[in-house]
């Protein structure tokens, strides 16, 4: 008989809908994240003997890389906390793995100062009484710069410790590019070298454009390059839509770099210093300097999740992350400046004078002049209000990176 | 005289359930439907709807926390945005040149394949086809880029008989180029499949009616294996849409799940990232209504 619906199936349809409708109203009920409270860990206990850390690559080394390259296995012998590293390729990818699973994956990240102020006043991380745990702190060994800055101190409490700081130069193959001077082979239509090019693929990345037009055309008024009006904002963003047709490959994963300068699809572009280093590890000619216009950089802090698993061992790996000897030994493998000015003896002694030339170590007024990494937001400070806030920023990328 | 004890007559549990869904069919069919119908109502549709609930709220700026304020941003922004439209578009576009490209492709080899090869020579294609499937959609795709590098093999063959390097690596030419490759086996075995199924005395018929080789194709074969070629540029279609992977290794260009991908892992935007991802949704929605009205899917 047609028409007729026998059995089950007549009173499937309406259930199926029924169960959509419940579906759909109890993921509108659900709950949202919150921000969690603010612990300060002023003792360290016994170790639990797991540590999970989100990090730069070449930040937490345990000889897989290169056998002579290991302060994680010492610290492990040591404390009996065995480490697990996530490697993040972005600030925003560290920030969203902090805070996956209500912060309860991973002890510490190794943040920098774009992510430092989001992750403190979302709740995520833990302070830290560094004048009673730290040895660095109670010795004065860390740099004054790096002792209370504003990306890590936020009313007088310590959200973690300082590990190393460093710029983005401008790396470039020695055999196909003559030694730059200024950034303008990146970012003016003229550069002999359009088309091989390379940018950072981050919204951050703007802040690199600011300060060339802060050089370039002072008539914006630009003077600090996270800290943008809508019409410097809008500049930079055009610059860098410009450039975007020069540029062969954006980078974000560090080995995407290398790569590429290796089979010379790039010839030149902004770099972490742990990218020249392992260039020329593998023999490649490369080479980097820092322009006129100046460079943005980063002071990264090791900072602990206000609910982590392993607060033990965070904290243990906290004060062995400041020792100098430690700090020396990831400078010279990263190519960063220790913020423990007592590692400088170690590297005058391995390195020469390269300690100062190239790592600037200990140099106060170097470290000033790097535009760090921090988090734009709208109060650009002197009452005004204006300033282009991150989520701008990220939706600029997006119509840069998308065009 | 011995009692004679009666042995309880009520049959087990398992019997009387066993009875129970003998006289209830509907029951049984239930039963056996329920645990794949939950794992696809609960896992697949409650996380889809979730996504979809989602995409009506936003952000909070700094704390990047989701607030739960109702409204339709989202969606104006990925509307008016031009980066938004310009990845639709560019996506879009990447995926009906590599179906196009791959049907090219596949149908000469199907056909091959399915109506002129020996047995032998059919087998030996077959296991040809489906022979990069064995190994990793990665390593293929880090092959490419390998191949299309500055310098790289493509490079190199030009070389050799005298042409000048094309500078394809990191461009959208590549990732056209690598797309077409992965899913080539994925469009040759449904038009395989179609093709053989067609017999061979219709061709005979449509030669004694006076047909000549190419009418009998347009008239016969082709509309005989459009239900094959269809299934085939679903595949090529969907999965070049919703791939992230190989435009961010082997190109320099955003697909509509790269910014989807930026947004969730990277800003932690989840609620615009849900809204972006019913733009993919839309699109094959509108292919597979076209589909279903050039009657691909009555073959089944």
């Amino acid at each position: 008989m047609r028409g007729r619906k026998r059995g089950a199936s007549r009173w499937a349809r309406p259930a199926i809908m029924l169960g959509a409708a419940v579906m759909l109203l109890a993921a509108a009920c659900g709950g949202g994240t919150e921000a969690k409270g603010g612990k300060v860990f002023d003792s360290v206990g016994k170790g639990e003997g797991k540590l999970s850390l989100i990090a730069w690559p070449g930040y937490v080394e345990s000889g897989e890389n290169d056998p002579k390259v290991d302060w994680v296995t010492p610290f492990q012998d040591q404390s009996g906390c065995q480490v697990s590293v996530k490697y993040a390729n972005t600030s925003d990818e560290m920030v969203a793995l902090m805070r996956q699973g209500g912060g309860k994956i991973y002890d510490g990240v190794s943040a920098s100062g774009d992510a430092t102020n989001r992750l403190i006043a979302h709740g995520d991380v833990a302070g830290v009484d560094v004048q009673k745990l730290i040895d660095a702190y109670k010795n004065q060994e860390i740099m004054p710069a790096l002792q209370s800055p504003g990306h890590n101190t936020v009313d007088a409490v310590h959200y973690g410790v300082p590990y190393m700081w460093g710029v983005n130069f401008l790396m470039y193959n020695t055999e196909k590019v003559q030694k730059p001077s200024s950034w303008d082979i990146t970012f003016e239509p003229s550069s002999p070298y359009a088309g091989n090019i390379t940018a950072y693929d981050s919204p951050i990345y703007i802040a690199d454009a600011a300060l060339y037009l802060k050089a370039h055309q002072p008539d914006l008024g630009i003077t600090d390059p996270y800290e943008l009006t809508q019409a410097q904002f809008d500049a930079s963003v055009d610059l860098l839509k410009q450039q975007a047709g020069m540029v062969r490959k954006y980078w974000a994963v560090y080995t995407d770099e290398i790569d590429a300068f290796k089979t010379g699809d790039l010839v030149a572009g902004t770099a972490w210093p742990v990218n020249l280093s392992l260039l020329l590890a593998d023999g490649q000619p490369v080479d980097a300097v820092i322009p006129s216009e100046g460079v943005t950089g980063w002071a990264d802090t090791w900072m602990m999740s206000s609910n982590a698993p392993h607060p033990n061992c965070m904290l243990q790996w906290m004060q062995w992350t400041t020792k100098a000897d430690i700090q020396a030994q990831v400078a010279e493998y990263y190519g960063a400046t220790p913020s423990n000015s007592a590692s400088c003896d170690q590297l005058r002694t391995d390195l020469g004078e390269e300690a100062d030339t190239v790592y600037h170590c200990g140099d106060q007024d170097f470290l000033k002049a790097i535009a760090l990494w921090k988090t734009p937001q709208a109060d650009c400070g002197n009452g005004r209000n204006d300033c282009m806030d991150y989520s701008k920023w990220t939706e600029a990328w997006t119509a840069i990176r998308g065009a | 005289m011995a009692t004679v004890v009666a042995r309880d007559s009520r049959p087990g549990l398992r019997r009387r359930f066993s009875a129970a869904l003998y006289r209830r069919p509907g029951l049984k069919l239930v039963f056996l439907l329920l645990p794949p119908l939950a794992w696809m109502v609960v896992v697949y549709l409650g996380s889809l709807s979730l996504l979809f609930v989602s995409s009506f709220w936003r952000v909070d700026p700094f704390t990047s926390a989701i607030v739960h304020r109702w409204g339709l941003d989202n969606f104006k922004t990925i509307l008016t945005e031009p980066a938004f439209r310009a990845t639709a578009v560019r996506t879009a576009g990447i995926a009906a040149a590599v179906t196009v490209t791959d049907v090219l492709l596949a149908f000469p080899i199907a056909y091959y394949a399915a109506r002129l090869a020996t047995p032998r020579v059919r087998n030996a294609l077959l296991v040809a086809v489906v022979l990069p499937l064995w190994s990793n959609y990665l390593v293929r795709v880090f092959a490419w880029r390998t191949i299309l590098a500055e310098g790289g093999l493509a490079d190199s063959f030009l070389g050799l008989i005298g042409l000048p390097g094309v500078r394809l690596g990191f461009t959208n030419w590549a990732v056209w180029i690598a797309f077409c490759y992965l899913w080539l086996p994925f469009v040759i075995l449904p038009i395989y499949v179609a093709l053989e199924r067609i017999p061979r005395s219709l061709l005979e018929a449509s030669g004694d009616l006076g047909a000549r080789p190419w009418t009998t194709f347009r008239d016969v074969v082709f509309p005989l294996a459009f239900p094959g070629v269809v299934a085939g540029s679903i595949f090529a279609f969907s999965l070049t849409l919703g791939d992230y992977i190989t435009p961010s290794l082997v190109g320099n260009t955003r697909f509509i799940g790269n910014v989807i991908f930026e947004f969730v892992g990277v800003s932690g935007n989840v609620p615009i990232a849900a809204a972006y991802g019913l733009v993919p949704v839309a699109i094959m929605a509108v292919y597979l209504f076209v589909a279903r009205r050039l009657r691909a899917f009555e073959a089944l």
